[in-house]
């Protein structure tokens, strides 16, 4: 047991220690401070906008910023429908792959611009090359992107007085991206291919085994490049259909260690990021702590429920549940990594969920219904979390007998609409998707199990894609029109839906007045 | 006797009104309660098609669950209407006062003899009425003319008539108060439907009640709470019967069981008893004699962190008191005693009447006659700023020092070093000194002191305890106001106000981010109290300052602003620990029903039945009863409000979550 305690102790050792240097380098990127890569990157900065036909020193108002984002989705989402659709006719097609049936584009496209990630495909036998590279890639770098933006529109409400403009999206959209998650993801790209994750254009290789010499194929593609922001941007979605279980995609402990840290690093360190913004790093650290308790709780309840209720065969105890594991990650590994992809809204996988212990896959569906607020999904996640800092500050102010105020900001009935579609989306659609879902008629033949653990795929299915998770229980055949096309919708909404509502929640903010401090203040 | 009577009638009429309300249209504005209601309606159709053969449950069941059903929406409805019953009460005594009465109509204001009889709710703005004693004043105005003494208990309950005359701060009258003496001739300022009265009347039966942006603000999270629990409560249907035909055992929730547990899990008892906690701050308010223009007001009273506080009537008893002679070398005591009780003798004002009282008091210094020394009394003016007499051939002065110095030197007289010495020390110890002069002698200094009230210190320091700073207003030299602002214990004083003085204070706190409060009675301070967030008139004030105030103290009491801090304070605290109370309870009956409710379909949960339960049915039946219970043990709480202490907002907060969430939880568990 000692062990476990050594690895999870060393692991958050380790995030808590890359997170604060790195909040603090986000947060000079957010109110563009010179930073070590300016003299780099802002001719390149300033090049892309000249060709976008930014202005970057516009300012926009909540409207303009929330159209902003739909439209970049809308335009994302219609690109990558369509490149799947047609990728039989495109090149880097090296194993001639068609285009997928219209609903699992659809759905495809919903999942990696909502961040969400879910795969009711393999991309070894779905995808072409340009496809993942150009499509899927470039997903996980905006959608990512996109969330920040989102996030960091909203501490500026919390910052600015009596303004109605809340910054300008394609800077806060480009500036992340550049300066952030490309220069990441880069260092860790290249970390994973040293440690064997593949990285090339050519065909899949044939190879005999040592099974009587029977032939193999082994996938291959330009893996590494999207799985270090698969992690980095809490997107999850796998190169491979196996996700990190495969060793193409995850060889090593060391680079288990890295994607496993590289799935929290950037949402813990924008708690940092926050604290330094509103100038009161006792808010940021108060987030911080109470994500970490959720997460520590989490990931003890996952790791012992793994060690010690295994499953016992005609009274023989086994040492642990290893079922649907692998053996070089072993339990440790595993239930962490189970905890932090749904911590994070993740979702990538280095072992199955469906052969988790009950307990141990209930932690991971309790994560995921939180609505994905412990650390949460990169810059969705402590948007979320705000919201329920407000909706426990206004409850709090009013029992102190002051209306309620958060950052010298009050909190009036806008702002709780704002939060309460925060709030109210994700559990609604959960619910109403896996009610759908259980009274069609073909449901049962969907599951692989039956009874309880079958209505846990189901529910497990809709509580990811209706919290922009993505991970899967599996052992539920997702790929039905129902599922892709239901699911697809729930992903756009459960993402869009909450992220306008903290951007006009941003806008009302940066409206008002500060109120001074004083002992009857609230927080 | 009387007020049993009142309660008991109250009681009577809420009963009434609890089944009026149960109309559709007053139910939806309740989003909550409505739900329960549209619930009630369903299981008591439920229960109509089970002779039909039609049923889910056995039709006793859902009878039952139907009339807790009712009797919850019943419980609501009786909440709110005995809140309103209070405010009705008091309305209806208020329109006793509001009668048509005739009155007359002048031409002008010149000549009484030409006039018109009309009934005074034909009165329109401008008109002139002519008022005499005995007679009621028909409608809200200014006195333009003459002085008379009102007779105001129908407004503020104190018997007491009280002085109106024109010009000044004294001239504003109400429509429905009666003159006891003399005559007024009037200019009506409001128009019938319009006046102080109808405001007043309108406020207290909570007809003009808006939702305050806070309760709208609550609303919405209740409304959120009660969308999410309606679909966690639906949609264990079609999971329920998912779940039995897996496994094989068991069978799916019933519908009647379903809308019981939406209803315990949904904040009915916050839902049912928000309206009755806004509704009985404003009458906790109306009780201290003070009326609100809006809701919005009492709730920004609240949130106040600035209270600018008139130094005379708030903090100092109303008029500066003769403590000490203080004479100069060569003089005695009893000799400056001597001529300060001559000098004041036909000094009306408080002071002079001070001085007299302390000369008799030290040295049983007895009164004269003014005929009898053959005295002429010399008045105090703005001008020589000194007042005296004049007898047999001696000039006695008393007034401020500089002017008597002045005074001094023009009659080629020595003003004593000294003298000027313990002018200097009075001053600094914020006391007022008057200095005596016979002859052009002067004898000495009297001090007249500023006596702070009592209790006011500590009071300020519970108010600094909960972040409320508290500002001194006063028309005194700095240096007076900065010993009174000490000894009172005030954070910062503003001396030497004037009107522009105080807008500006208020404006500068105001841009700083706080919020702050004042009284104010005079046309002068209309400016000040149109910008202050909780602005206070005096009843006794003029027109243009209540119309100013988004508050009437009808007592017409300066300390009442801490109050009506205390009551803001109370209504938001009432809410928010009853919103916390509610929801607490919810979630322990989420987790005392839910795994009950599967035992049929998943027999290992019975685990989980800490409470060794034996049915479903008794588990749901006790749940509901209970939810509806709580509305009604909790009605005197939202009527009253919970206890409110003074202490800082952490504290406070732990010790309002102890009580309403860890409290519930211990109750529950």
């Amino acid at each position: 047991m000692s062990i476990f305690i050594w690895q999870n102790l060393f692991f958050v050792v380790l995030l808590v220690g890359l997170s604060i240097p790195l909040g603090i380098y986000v947060y000079h990127v957010m109110i563009g401070k010179k930073v070590f890569l300016t003299p780099v990157l802002t001719p390149v900065e300033k090049g892309l906008y000249k060709l976008m036909g930014v202005r970057d020193e516009e300012e926009m108002n909540a409207k303009e910023y929330t159209l902003a984002i739909l439209l970049f989705g809308l335009a994302g989402l219609i690109f990558l429908w369509l490149l799947q659709m047609l990728q039989g006719f495109l090149p880097f097609n090296p194993e001639g792959l068609k285009g997928p049936t219209w609903h699992l584009a659809f759905n495809t496209a919903a999942s990696f611009v909502s961040n969400t990630n879910w795969q009711a495909y393999s991309g070894e036998s779905t995808l072409s090359y340009l496809t993942q590279f150009l499509g899927l890639t470039v997903q996980n770098f905006v959608s990512a992107a996109t969330g920040i933006a989102a996030l960091f529109a909203l501490i500026r409400g919390f910052i600015l007085k009596q303004q109605n403009t809340i910054g300008n999206f394609w800077v806060d959209l480009m500036r992340t991206t550049l300066y952030v998650l490309i220069p990441l993801s880069l260092v860790i790209a290249i970390a994973l291919v040293f440690q064997g994750v593949v990285q090339t254009f050519g065909p899949y290789r044939v190879s005999a085994t040592l099974e009587n010499g029977s032939a193999q194929i082994l996938p291959l593609g330009p893996a590494a490049s999207q799985i270090a922001i698969k992690q980095l941007g809490t997107n999850g979605g796998g190169f491979f259909g196996l996700n990190s279980a495969f060793p193409f995609e995850n060889p090593t402990p060391f680079s288990n260690l890295i994607e496993v840290l590289s799935i929290l690093l950037i949402p813990a360190s924008l708690c940092v990021t926050f604290g330094k913004a509103v100038k009161d790093g006792r808010q940021g650290w108060a987030i911080y702590i109470t994500m970490m308790i959720f997460f520590i709780a989490a990931l003890i309840l996952t790791t012992m429920s793994e060690q010690l209720f295994g499953p016992s065969f005609e009274g023989v105890a086994s040492s642990g549940n290893m079922e649907g594991k692998e053996i070089i990650h072993g339990i440790g590994a595993s239930s962490q990594w189970a905890v932090v992809t749904t911590a994070a809204s993740n979702g990538s996988v280095n072992a199955m969920h469906d052969s988790l212990t009950p307990l141990g896959g209930l932690v991971p569906l309790f994560l995921m219904q939180l609505g994905e607020i412990v650390f949460g999904g990169v810059g969705s996640g402590l948007y979320g979390m705000l919201a329920f800092v407000l909706l426990t500050v206004f409850i709090a102010g009013l029992m102190v007998g002051r209306t309620p105020e958060y950052l010298g900001k009050k909190v009036e009935p806008f702002d709780m609409k704002m939060v309460c579609l925060i709030v109210l989306v994700p559990p609604l659609l959960t619910l109403l998707g896996t009610a759908a879902a259980v009274v069609m008629p073909q449901a049962v033949s969907w599951l692989t199990n039956s009874g309880a653990h079958g209505f846990s795929e189901i529910l497990y299915a809709f509580t990811s894609m209706a919290n922009n998770n993505g991970s899967a229980f599996a052992g539920f055949n997702a790929n039905t029109v129902f599922t892709n096309v239901l699911g697809g919708i729930i992903m756009l909404l459960v993402r869009f839906i909450p992220m306008s509502a903290a951007v006009f929640l941003a806008g009302n903010m940066a409206k008002k007045k500060t109120v001074a401090v004083n002992e009857g203040r609230t927080f | 006797m009387a007020k049993k009577n009142i309660d008991k009638n109250i009681f009577a009429d809420a009963l009434t009104q609890s089944f009026v309300k149960l109309a559709p249209r007053i139910q939806i504005k309740n989003p909550v309660m409505f739900v329960v209601y549209i619930g009630a309606i369903l299981t008591t159709v439920l229960y109509v098609l089970s002779f039909a053969g039609l049923k889910d449950e056995s039709g006793g069941y859902t009878l039952v669950i139907a009339l807790v059903l009712w009797f919850t929406v019943l419980f609501a409805n009786f909440a709110e209407a005995i809140a309103e019953g209070r405010g009705r009460a008091q309305a209806d005594s208020l329109r006793g006062a509001r009668k048509d009465v005739k009155t007359r109509k002048l031409k002008s204001a010149s000549d009484t003899e030409v006039y018109t009889e009309v009934l005074s709710n034909t009165l329109k703005k401008g008109d002139i009425v002519y008022v005499k004693a005995g007679e009621q004043i028909p409608m809200d105005g200014e006195v333009i003319d003459g002085a008379a003494s009102v007779d105001e208990s129908a407004i503020t309950g104190e018997s007491a008539p009280v002085i109106r005359e024109s010009g000044g701060d004294r001239s504003a009258v109400t429509g429905g108060t009666t003159l006891v003496s003399d005559w007024l001739i009037i200019e009506v300022t409001a128009e019938a439907g319009e006046s102080f009265l109808d405001k007043m009347i309108a406020m207290v039966e909570g007809a003009a009640r808006k939702k305050t942006p806070n309760e709208i603000a609550l609303q919405i999270l209740l409304v959120t709470l009660t969308i999410i629990f309606l679909v966690v409560s639906a949609t264990l249907l079609p999971f329920s019967s998912f779940a039995s035909r897996q496994a094989g055992a068991g069978s799916p929730i019933s519908v009647t069981n379903v809308v019981a547990l939406f209803v315990c899990l949904a904040p009915t008892t916050i839902g049912a008893l928000l309206s009755s906690i806004g509704i009985a701050g404003m009458s906790r308010l109306n009780q201290a004699n003070v009326l609100a223009m809006s809701g919005r007001a009492i709730e920004a009273a609240g949130d106040v962190d600035v209270l600018l506080l008139d130094k005379t009537g708030t903090i100092t008893l109303g008029n500066r008191q003769a403590s000490e002679f203080l004479p100069v070398h060569g003089v005695t005591e009893l000799e400056l005693a001597d001529a300060a009780q001559l000098s004041s003798l036909a000094d009306e004002t408080a002071e002079g009447r001070s001085i007299v009282v302390l000369a008799k008091e030290k040295f049983g210094i007895r009164g004269r006659e003014l005929s009898k020394l053959n005295a002429t009394f010399v008045p105090f003016t703005a001008k020589t700023r000194m007042s005296g007499i004049d007898y047999q051939g001696n000039v006695v002065r008393k007034g401020a020092a500089d002017a008597v110095k002045t005074f001094v030197q023009e009659n080629k007289g020595q003003y004593s070093e000294q003298c000027e010495q313990i002018v200097r020390r009075v001053a600094g110890e914020g006391g007022t000194p008057l200095v005596v002069v016979k002859n052009n002698r002067v004898l000495g200094v009297v001090y007249l002191k500023d006596i702070v009230k009592k209790g006011v210190k500590e009071r300020f320091e519970d108010l600094r305890k909960m972040g409320i700073k508290t500002i001194m207003i006063t028309g005194d030299n700095p240096m007076t106001a900065a010993a009174i602002a000490a000894e009172a214990g005030v954070d910062d004083f503003l001396a030497e106000a004037t009107p522009e003085a105080k807008l500006k204070l208020i404006r500068d706190y105001q841009a700083q981010g706080h919020l702050v409060a004042m009284t104010g009675d005079g046309t002068n301070d209309a400016p000040a109290l149109a910008q202050a967030d909780v602005a206070v008139a005096m009843n006794t004030g003029t027109q243009a300052a209540k119309e100013a105030g988004n508050m009437v103290d009808l007592d017409s009491n300066p300390t009442k602003l801490i109050d009506i801090v205390r009551i803001g304070k109370q209504l938001l605290m009432t809410r928010g620990s009853l919103t916390t109370f509610s929801v607490a309870n919810d979630v322990a009956k989420y987790f005392a029903i839910i795994p009950v409710l599967f035992f049929g379909i998943y027999p290992q949960l019975a685990a989980l039945n800490f409470m060794g339960l034996t049915s479903s049915r008794s588990a749901v039946l006790s749940a509901i009863i209970y939810n509806a219970l709580i509305i009604v043990a909790l009605i005197p709480l939202a009527l009253k409000g919970v206890k409110y202490t003074e202490l800082p907002a952490g504290k406070l907060l732990q010790k309002n979550l102890l009580i309403y969430d860890l409290g519930e939880r211990a109750w529950i568990g």
